[in-house]
């Protein structure tokens, strides 16, 4: 040793900071404190957490994953494998990224018990015991010790720690569309942008630092210069997105595009969904380490780091340094060390052959062995040596890039279509002024491609305005040319192939994988790149190959013999950065239905009940009460979620006949009848009651949860298979609040609220339908229909009045002893009747005839779906059935799907349904059991969860209470005097309608409907509009009510005062003034008449919920909760469509309100149930724009 | 993630979308023999390469129509005539 420079030189504050520096991004004037392993630090404004430390001489920044061995700097940069570090509560923070924070706790990850003194850094002692596969080939028996192994691995590869109790932080998302979406904010980047720009496209530009500038920012006046001119002139220029801090992690098919957007106020992480018709990968070139001994020790940097901390930060490195260089970026670094005052030792310039064999120090570098032994003493070894592609986005995007001998790197290989168009490094070489340029004329090109897209797009999208003047979009387009721009080509520059020195280092830093380790892993046969890989796990820790990989091939190719070019490239795979959880989870989007009684219940204390996306109450405390309530007098319970459907036409009992297996024909008007649907496999579907209203006229209802699907269903047969038959189906499932009111006294209750309805048992029998008043509410449908086996009535009631009609029947009942009763009250009810539950007493293999419904089944119609399968299940008498069954001790209630077996343990079925019955005092069940064992009267074991057995008996039927159905014609007659006497129907000559979104603050009533006063003038409203009339149209879209209506699929329009929206092919929506639905549906039937066309005019005012959404930032709002385009050209006034909107099916029809430029207006309809939920979803939305409710307005003329 | 070219709402994200499967005809329920049956409701061709293939708009129109696609790629355009 001859001199102690350095080596022995001890950390003090800012002991290492230069003079300022030209292009440094610190702010001197502003310091910034905070706590590194709890000893205060100060840095500037503009540091990352790992400069500062640098600037106070510290060189190890945490311990590796595997070996802990001491880490320093290496990079510089995102992904520094070293410089890994926890803040606050946050583990895995890219020290040498994140900028320092005024009071931030910073301490290091994977060390214990400190960073100084190691205790795990043994595992470097006995690294030659810790082979590649060390951990498969140890661990692996015995088996029962695996959890004991697993709290050992733990300790020693932990990253960090979670805190306990989590934050909830908030992240984000939104959707873009640029057409040109640059990633890379370098001079390649900008410079594609600007082209793109001056095109006309829209351009997103995506830096992962917090500054364009890529290389520049580091480099030399001229440089700097360069710099300073293409960040002037993307700032100024017109359609350019700028994000910094961001990265773009993916691209899937088509340019969808992941990208995370950082370090935004309030918000960790966005995640931006972007929609790019062109991607311009700009990722530039990312510095590759030397694989020697001693590469990871603390004082070995790479040339663009030691660059970075002298131009960037004023930070010196080192005191005394040797230069390992290939190429310019080495040079420039050695002429940056000069400047700063570092003494350069010694220079090995590989060009010329020079070359290193090891860095010696223990803790850090003290020493640099030459080949031939020399010794050189330096407390820095700077290496530069070559590049790595980052070409995942062009891997992802199906290139497979090619290994260059010459520029010892991959090159694109040019598979990856028209719409990837690489630039700068990650395409070749040249000088700053080549890159510009080969740049400006791939953006010019990714323009014009992107715009001819976006041409092509307009041209096939209804609501745009391209559409409308005409264009097809079979028009040729408007690209042709843009082969023909002329792109100067990039060279490929002669690079020496430098992988690895005389001696064995690191090859991945983060799974501490030496070279030593791959040789061994070819040796032991996993001689391919990608097995190797697997085998070591090199390249798939947190830099995930960024940094390795070129080196691990070439070790790989050197341990095989083979060539780079031979050995392949291992697969980039999504995501190309790291990405919190949160910011993938992101805000969520479940859709929330709820009943208009559904605030009632809980103030009830009802138990809410997640069913589908339904709330629902459970019970309401005691649902055995809630069963004799029913039984004994008469309970109602809220039933809204049931799946209703209006049918109309002349062809829908063919419809009928063809769904479901029973027979449609002859249902007369004013009847009801109960139905099964099977799918083609004959299994059981849905089923549900169907009632005719009128000539053509059905009101369809299904089970809740299958709502949806059975419409689609309905779709299904009626568009591909059955087009030419007249029938219209409009869901109306919240269009009524739905009530079954039950028990013997049922219908002394509902005749004290109804009107025009003869409720005698004579009049109105069961399974009829009628439609009057109930509590002053015209339109409601009444069904004599139950579930429960007693007398009971179904009313569907406008669902805006639901909440006053349920508040009538609990008032006008309560002498009755009305209870309300929930959802298991039902299930007990229904288990007494013996009803079967789809879903529940069937599954997903259970045929018609297994589910007892062998009455319902007409094998003589000529078709229904699943006719075949059921023909041959009744020929074959196979298959389980469907039995009731009772414990023979009666207080024993089996848990449902507990195993019906036999005698020698094979299973026979199951417990699909089990209950205690309060009205018989016993348990009851159904079971799904083998046709073997399905007589009446069969003793059959079931096994129980504890592993004990209890005896069943098969009863004769599926009812336990009341099997000749004798309940159903029991109802205490209203007494004349009764009802008279304690209702008077004046009382409801004023029923109140409330919106879907709950009224706030001071209300009043407008009509029938009670409204929200609030008055904002915010720049940014959501109003609730629901109030307004509104009836949709169903029929022919190209006949002479069409044409009546004036708009076609995508536009909408003034007509007579109301708002006409062509909403989907041969549908529209008609919005009008409050209380003006009952006008306008007649108007519009009348008009039906005229045109004598089939079509239906359904009034959906309670139905649906209609917001309004006003400003200049309304379309930044949706931009967070729509996938669409909203673009002015694509979308402009006067657009209709329909489109999932925080995952809800949305019309948004584009309604301006004010001429002033930039201001938009949006009306957005969905279902009346999620209506509360969207309006949420869009308050959430647009907290950040200081978005405000606001009632009144309540008009759309 | 794909997008499909809805012939009545333009081009939109295949999410908005369900699959309905191949487009397979029915057989004739009145003479149809099981093995006929069966291969209807079960069997698919699954081709790698050129589909064609029902799909319905459920986030918009509410109208099923073909596509050929491509199951290697996802590049699919429009059956003209199913509109």
């Amino acid at each position: 040793m001859t001199q102690q420079t350095s080596t022995t030189r001890t950390a003090s504050a800012a002991a290492m900071r230069l003079e300022p520096q030209p292009g440094e991004v610190i702010n001197r004037s502003r310091t910034v404190h905070f706590t590194w392993n709890g000893s205060r630090r100060t840095g500037f404004e503009g540091d990352t957490i790992v400069s500062t430390l640098a600037a106070d001489g510290e060189r190890v920044f945490s311990r590796s994953f595997k070996y802990h061995r001491p880490r320093g700097l290496l990079t510089a940069g995102f992904h520094d494998p070293g410089c890994i570090v926890q803040v606050d509560d946050e583990p895995n923070v890219r020290g040498a990224h994140r900028p320092v924070r005024d009071g931030m706790q910073v301490v290091s990850q994977n060390v214990w018990p400190s960073l100084k003194y190691d205790a795990k850094s043994a595992n470097q002692l006995i690294g030659r015991f810790l082979p590649p596969g060390f951990y498969y080939k140890t661990f692996m028996r015995p088996a029962r010790l695996w959890p004991a192994y697993q709290q050992v691995l733990k300790r020693f590869a932990n990253g960090g720690v979670v805190a306990a109790e989590a934050t909830g932080e908030y992240y984000d998302k939104r959707y873009a569309h640029p057409d040109v979406l640059v990633a890379g904010g370098g001079p390649a980047g900008m410079s594609a942008a600007l082209a793109a720009a001056a095109a006309g496209a829209r351009v997103m530009l995506v830096e992962e630092e917090f500054e364009l500038g890529g290389h520049l920012r580091w480099g030399d006046d001229t440089d700097r210069a360069v710099m300073t001119d293409l960040r002037s002139r993307v700032t100024a220029a017109e359609g350019i997105e700028v994000l910094t801090n961001s990265v773009v992690l993916a691209r899937y098919d088509e340019n969808w595009m992941a990208v995370v957007q950082r370090g935004l106020p309030g918000v960790p992480e966005r995640l931006i969904k972007a929609r790019a018709r062109v991607l311009v990968p700009a990722a530039g070139l990312i510095e590759r380490p030397y694989v020697f001994d001693g590469n990871d020790k603390p004082g070995v940097m790479l040339s663009t780091a030691v660059r970075r901390l002298i131009n960037l930060y004023g930070v010196k490195p080192g005191e005394r340094a040797v230069v390992f260089t290939a190429n310019g970026a080495g040079d420039a670094a050695l002429a940056d060390l000069r400047r700063a005052g570092v003494e350069i030792a010694h220079v090995a310039d590989a060009r010329r052959g020079g070359n290193i064999a090891r860095a010696l120090g223990r803790g850090a570098v003290q020493s640099v062995e030459l080949p031939g032994k020399r010794r050189i003493d330096a407390d820095l070894l700077v290496t530069a040596t070559g590049w790595t592609a980052p070409t995942s986005l062009l891997n992802m995007a199906g290139d497979r890039p090619v290994y260059s001998e010459r520029a010892a790197r991959f090159l694109p290989g040019g598979q990856a279509g028209d719409s990837v168009l690489p630039v700068g490094g990650l395409a070749g070489d040249g000088t700053v002024e080549e890159y510009l340029a080969h740049a400006d004329a791939v953006g010019a090109r990714a323009a014009h491609r992107a715009l001819a897209e976006r041409n092509r797009h307009a041209a096939a999208t209804p609501t745009s305005v391209r559409r409308r003047e005409g264009a097809s979009d079979t028009e040729p387009p408007a690209d042709e040319d843009s082969d023909r721009l002329d792109t100067p080509g990039l060279s490929v520059d002669p690079h020496p192939a430098l992988f690895r020195a005389s001696t064995h280092g690191m090859v991945d830093y983060s799974e501490d994988v030496t070279s030593e380790d791959l040789f061994t892993a070819v040796q032991e046969g996993y001689d391919s790149a990608e097995l190797a890989k697997r085998y070591t796990t090199a390249t798939m820790g947190p830099l995930q190959g960024k940094l390795e990989t070129i080196n691990a091939i070439a070790v790989v190719a050197e341990a095989t013999g083979k060539t780079i070019a031979q050995t392949g490239t291992t697969t980039w795979r999504p995501v190309y950065a790291p990405v919190t959880l949160g910011a993938l989870a992101g805000r969520t989007f479940e859709p929330v239905r709820h009943s208009p009684m559904q605030r009632w219940h809980e103030g009830r204390g009802a138990k809410p009940l997640i069913a589908g996306q339904w709330i629902r109450p459970e019970h309401y405390g005691d649902p055995q009460a809630e069963v004799h309530a029913v039984r004994g007098g008469v309970g109602i319970i809220d039933v809204t979620p049931i799946g209703k459907l209006d049918l109309k036409g002349k062809d829908v009992p063919q419809l009928l006949n063809l769904l479901y297996v029973n027979k449609w024909s002859k249902l007369a008007v004013g009847r009801v009848r109960y139905g099964v649907m099977c799918a083609e496999d004959g299994v059981v579907f849905d089923d549900g009651v169907t009632g005719r209203l009128g000539e053509d006229h059905y009101l369809m209802s299904t089970t809740s949860s299958g709502a949806g699907a059975v419409w689609e269903w309905l779709e299904l047969w009626l568009q591909t298979e059955r087009p030419h038959w007249d029938v219209h189906v409009t869901p109306v499932t919240t269009a009524y609040a739905s009530i079954n009111v039950a028990g013997p006294r049922s219908r002394e209750l509902v005749s004290r609220l109804t009107e025009g309805v003869d409720l005698s048992p004579e009049a109105f029998g069961y399974m009829h339908v009628r439609t009057g008043r109930v509590a002053g509410v015209d339109d409601c449908v009444l069904w004599r229909i139950g579930f429960t086996g007693e007398l009971s009535y179904e009313l569907h009631v406008p669902s805006s009045y639901g909440l006053h009609v349920w508040e009538a029947l609990m008032k006008h009942g309560a002498d009755l002893g009305v209870a309300p009763f929930g959802i298991e009250a039902q299930r007990v009810l229904r288990l007494e009747k013996g009803h079967l539950i789809v879903g529940q007493d069937t599954d997903g293999l259970t045929k018609a005839y297994s589910a007892g419904l062998d009455w319902a089944i007409k094998l003589d119609k000529d078709d229904f779906i699943g006719k075949p399968e059921l023909q041959w299940q009744a020929q074959s008498e196979g298959g389980p059935r469907l039995v009731g069954v009772q414990p023979v001790d009666g207080s024993v209630v089996p848990p449902e799907a507990s195993q019906i077996i036999s005698r020698t343990g094979a299973i026979l079925g199951r417990i699909t349904s089990s209950r205690m019955s309060p009205t018989l005092g016993r348990s009851i069940g159904l079971a799904q059991v083998d046709s073997s064992v399905a007589a009446s009267g069969s003793l059959l074991t079931v096994r129980l969860p504890d592993g004990s057995d209890c005896q069943v008996r098969v009863t004769e039927q599926l009812a336990h209470v009341d099997p000749e159905g004798k309940r159903q014609e029991i109802g205490v007659a209203p007494s004349s005097t009764s009802g008279a006497a304690s209702v008077d129907f004046a009382d409801f000559t004023d029923p109140v309608a409330r919106p879907p979104v709950e009224t706030t603050g001071s209300t009043s009533r407008r009509g029938h409907w009670l409204v929200t006063d609030r008055a904002s003038s915010a720049d940014l409203t959501l109003t609730d509009l629901s109030p307004l009339a509104k009836v949709g149209v169903r029929a022919a879209d190209d006949g002479a009510l069409a044409s009546s209506l004036g708009v076609q699929v995508g536009r909408a329009s003034r007509r007579e005062g109301a708002l006409v929206a062509g909403a989907g092919p041969g549908e529209w929506l008609i919005i009008d003034a409050v209380d003006g639905q009952a006008d306008l549906a007649a108007r519009w039937r009348n008009r039906v008449d005229e045109t004598g066309e089939s079509a239906a005019v359904v009034d959906q005012t309670h139905g649906r919920a209609l917001l309004r959404l006003t400003g200049a930032r309304a379309v930044d709002v949706l931009a967070k909760i729509c996938a669409i385009d909203l673009a002015d050209d694509l979308v402009p006034d006067g657009s209709a469509l329909r489109s999932s909107v925080a995952r809800l099916v949305t019309d948004i029809i584009r309604d301006d309100v004010s001429d002033e430029p930039g201001q938009r207006s949006y009306l957005l309809h969905c279902e009346r149930s999620s209506g509360q939920y969207l309006f949420d979803s869009v308050v959430d939305a647009g907290a950040e724009f200081g978005i405000e409710t606001k009632g009144g307005a309540l008009d759309i003329g | 993630m794909m997008q499909l070219p809805c012939p009545w709402c333009g081009p939109r994200n295949v999410s908005e979308f369900h699959y309905s499967g191949e487009v397979i005809a029915r057989p004739d329920v009145g003479s149809v023999a099981p093995d006929q049956w069966r291969t209807y409701l079960y069997t698919r061709a699954n081709t790698a390469g050129w589909t064609k293939e029902k799909w319905y708009h459920s986030a918009g129109c509410r109208r099923f129509f073909q596509v050929q696609r491509n199951t290697l790629t996802n590049e699919n355009h429009l059956v003209e005539e199913a509109r």
